[in-house]
């Protein structure tokens, strides 16, 4: 329903999510169904326009990590020896940190926008794909069919391309579809600390952080706040759902019954 | 006469160490490339506008803070001050970031390891009784609870934590360690719950506690939700083996397999989460103790990042890269204390 | 003199029928051997007796036991006879016993349980186990892991534990299947021996008629979840009466119809 929200984007918004022609800090009301905030800006509208904010950048972020991780950890995995030393080392470093102090030094240092929130969380994110890629890599390579492939003479980027890359595939994918949630979580508390997105953009973790100056004013930061737990949960629910129609192991309970 | 079983585990904690004094210094020398090769400018951002426009202010600021020297000098120095339990002086507190870190990590000490002993307890547990009620009632409930756990952007859910329990209801006290009319208890740990119980301050120890609550059960409820989802799995996973169906075919009550047989085993993969659940709870911590106004490590670290203060920043990623190394080595000895396998290695 | 009597078993799981009437009589001190390819229903007619089917399983029939229906028992009193009168052992050594379990551990849990054992009683018993089985060093055996044995010391270790509490049936699980060709003979002539000691009435389920042969009393071959032959293994195997059993004969490496006798394993186990 948030994808459907973010395509349509402004045909839905009952008004200008930047405009700031009403009373200020008004309660929930037939017209303002989450209220206004400290601007006069209706809190409905700048919740809906949230969703073209935060979203498709969790999905870049996710794709990007997806990317850098998925290449580095073919080669860690598929090369072997001092690639996948230095990768697997590399990757050890920024797992020792913990992720938001990290992200939050590359964002302070880069200053604070958007895109900046989603390069200081990539750098944070790319190493656990790396480190999954690679481990299926070097599980598959070892594989009777691979082998039989290669000694029917398939160069390596053959074999990679036609044996490995193929089975290592499901599982990113799956893992990556779980992550879309954690990158919107790290991305909506970047802008919660002001890392993130600048002021008028309607983006929810930083409409969050805006309640706290009006903290009579609940509105402003619980509805926000239950966009970003709702689009969250959803992307999670999907990740389960894809990992569950994917893993054999879940299926055919009954065949293998009878085989022990 | 040299112990039979210690000498391969002396050996083998002595290399971990090596190993991990190297992964420190790769930590530090991340931190210290990334904050330098970044655009931002630390005397900007300290000084403010108007000083960092006179040269002679910021020479003086550069000279003090030693960031006339090229970067490799500057690197050099600061390990060289490390090795000697120098930290250097932080740029925004102009206090030793040893002390600054002292006071903090006491703080953010309080609050976690509340945090992970309530998760462990009620993640696993919630996760042991979804695997056993497979596909009834209380397994889906607790996958509900679970996901919304993992899901729940921590920084709001403190805000509304804070807004309903301590704004509205007054159930629970405001932000801070205590209220402002309680004077902390004398220094022995730093943890106010401790001290105060050791000096027999029981007033005090309540409000210590009071304080603690709201901060502990926010951070619990997404490690709850980790490690539910993942005990879950796991024990599932377990209860598939053969050897689960033989402690059955010996008649033992299910009680008995489940604890003796199904957890023990299902205990390896549950630990590595729990390793990284205390992480995600560090990380966790910063959002947490912003909003509680808590005066601890993620409080510290924030400031420090948002200052560009790089000494700050370093011993901050120091610190913390240490207790990762030191709970990576705790858990992989729990691995060899609960399956012999590993233990022959 | 018979210890367990199944008549009539059937077994539907979900929409798939294992079993269609199931009839066979244990008799005490002797190895009823239950053969058959691969699905067709032997190792479920073992669990069944064991009560360790899995879930969505619908049973029918009765399984007699000193003068009880098992089928018809609680799962509290079937807990009580598992173990103590009726103990199985399995296929595969490496994967039935506890891997982070000490061998000490899993003898004497059930044995403290059943027996209500005191510690030092429960240890004994298991040493003199361990003994019986021939595992070198039993007291050191009781301190180490599965990981340590060979697969051959595995399964015995793994019947040592199903006979701890002295049961009266036991169910093997095609109990050599997973060992290497030169230890099986070993794990065979100790199973037919406890039987022929302690009195033991052992369903031998296996796909394998070369070990059929060596070691069973009276030989039961299934097809499609139903017995089509029982006989004594001589019968069974120089004049099968049904064509199923003589096909499979027919289709042991070097035969032509002939037996694979005592003699082959003996012959196996020298060399």
């Amino acid at each position: 329903m948030w994808i459907v929200v973010a395509v349509l984007g402004p045909a839905l918004w009952p008004y200008d999510p930047l405009i700031q022609d009403f009373p200020r800090l008004d309660a929930p009301s037939a017209a303002h169904w989450f209220g206004t905030d400290e601007l006069g800006r209706d809190v409905f509208t700048r919740v809906l326009a949230g969703a073209r904010v935060t979203m498709p950048l969790a999905v870049l972020l996710v794709g990007l990590s997806v990317a850098i991780g998925g290449v580095l950890g073919l080669a860690a995995g598929f090369f072997g020896r001092w690639v996948g030393e230095t990768v697997m080392r590399l990757t050890d470093l920024v797992m020792a940190f913990p992720t938001v102090i990290l992200a939050m030094v590359v964002a302070a240092s880069l200053g604070a926008s958007l895109l900046n929130a989603v390069l200081a969380a990539l750098v944070v994110s790319w190493p656990a794909y790396a480190r999954v890629t690679r481990g299926l890599v070097v599980g598959i390579r070892e594989a009777d069919y691979v082998l039989a492939d290669r000694l029917l003479g398939f160069s390596p980027l053959r074999s990679l391309r036609t044996d490995i890359v193929p089975m290592v595939t499901g599982p990113v994918l799956i893992l990556a579809s779980l992550d879309i949630g954690t990158a919107t979580l790290l991305l909506s508390g970047l802008s919660f600390l002001g890392l993130g997105a600048k002021p008028p953009t309607a983006e929810w973790g930083s409409m969050v952080a805006a309640a706290i100056q009006n903290f009579d004013s609940w509105w402003l930061g619980v509805f926000p706040g239950l966009a970003i737990l709702t689009v969250v949960m959803a992307f999670n629910f999907l990740g389960d759902a894809l990992r569950d129609a994917l893993d054999p192991r879940t299926a055919g309970e009954l065949g293998k019954a009878e085989t022990r | 006469m040299r112990p039979l079983v210690s000498s391969p585990l002396a050996r083998y904690l002595v290399r971990r160490l090596g190993v991990s004094a190297l992964l420190i210094v790769g930590v530090t020398l991340v931190t210290f490339v990334l904050t330098n090769l970044v655009p931002g400018d630390p005397v900007a951002a300290n000084l403010g506008q108007r000083a960092a426009e006179n040269p002679e202010t910021v020479a003086a600021y550069r000279a003090h803070y030693g960031l006339d020297r090229p970067l490799p000098v500057q690197y050099v120095t600061y390990l060289g001050n490390l090795v000697q339990g120098d930290l250097g002086e932080s740029q925004q507190t102009h206090r030793p970031v040893l002390t600054d870190l002292q006071s903090a990590v006491p703080a953010t000490l309080e609050i976690a390891i509340g945090a992970i002993v309530l998760s462990v307890l009620i993640g696993v547990g919630f996760g042991v009784v979804a695997a056993v009620r497979r596909g009834q009632l209380a397994d889906s409930a607790l996958r509900v609870v679970s996901l919304v756990g993992i899901s729940v952007p921590t920084f709001w859910l403190a805000l509304v934590a804070f807004y309903v329990f301590s704004f509205q209801l007054d159930l629970a006290p405001g932000s801070g360690r205590l209220a402002p009319a309680t004077t902390p208890p004398p220094h022995v740990t730093g943890l106010y719950t401790l001290d105060s119980l050791l000096a027999g301050e029981w007033e005090t120890f309540g409000d210590a506690l009071a304080h603690l609550m709201l901060p502990t059960l926010v951070l619990t409820l997404y490690t709850v939700g980790l490690l539910t989802r993942f005990t879950r799995s796991a024990v599932l996973e377990v209860l598939e083996q053969d050897y689960v169906r033989s402690a059955r075919a010996k008649g033992l009550p299910g009680r008995t397999v489940l604890f003796r047989y199904v957890l023990r085993a299902a205990m390896v993969p549950i630990l590595t989460v729990v390793g990284l659940a205390f992480g995600a709870l560090l990380s966790g911590t910063v959002l947490v103790e912003e909003i509680f106004a808590w005066p601890g490590l993620g409080s510290y670290a924030y400031q420090a990042a948002s200052h560009l203060d790089l000494p700050a920043v370093m011993g901050v990623g120091l610190l913390v890269g240490v207790i990762y190394l030191v709970i990576n080595l705790v858990v992989d000895l729990l691995y060899g204390a609960i399956d012999p396998r590993v233990r022959v290695q | 003199m018979t210890a367990l009597e199944i008549k009539g078993l059937t077994l539907r799981i979900g929409d798939a029928e294992i079993l269609r009437g199931v009839d066979l009589d244990l008799e005490a001190g002797r190895i009823q051997g239950l053969a058959g390819e691969s699905g067709s229903g032997k190792t479920m007619t073992g669990l069944a007796v064991m009560g360790l089917l899995p879930a969505r399983s619908h049973v029918g029939g009765t399984i007699t036991y000193g003068g009880r229906d098992l089928l018809a028992l609680t799962p509290r009193q079937l807990g009580d006879l598992r173990g103590t009168e009726i103990a199985m052992v399995f296929q595969d050594p490496s994967t039935s016993l506890h891997p982070m379990l000490s061998v000490g551990a899993q003898l004497t849990d059930h044995l403290r349980h059943h027996l209500r054992l005191d510690r030092a009683a429960a240890r004994a018993r298991a040493v003199e186990l361990l003994e019986r089985v021939r595992i070198p060093d039993p007291a050191g055996a009781l301190r180490r892991f599965a990981h340590q044995f060979s697969g051959g010391q595995r399964q015995r270790i793994a019947i040592a534990i199903a006979l701890a509490c002295s049961p009266t049936v036991l169910i093997a699980d095609e109990p050599t299947t997973a060992l290497d060709v030169t230890v099986q003979a070993g794990v065979l002539h100790l199973l037919r021996d406890l039987a022929g000691e302690m009195g033991l009435a052992v369903l031998m389920v296996t796909h394998d008629l070369g070990v059929m042969s060596a070691v069973a009393d009276r030989v039961a071959v299934m097809r499609d979840g139903e017995v089509v032959e029982n006989g004594d293994r001589h019968q069974v195997f120089t004049a099968p009466a049904h064509p199923y059993t003589a096909s499979l004969l027919a289709s042991l490496p070097g035969a032509t119809g002939g037996v694979r006798s005592l003699d082959d394993v003996r012959a196996l186990e020298e060399s």
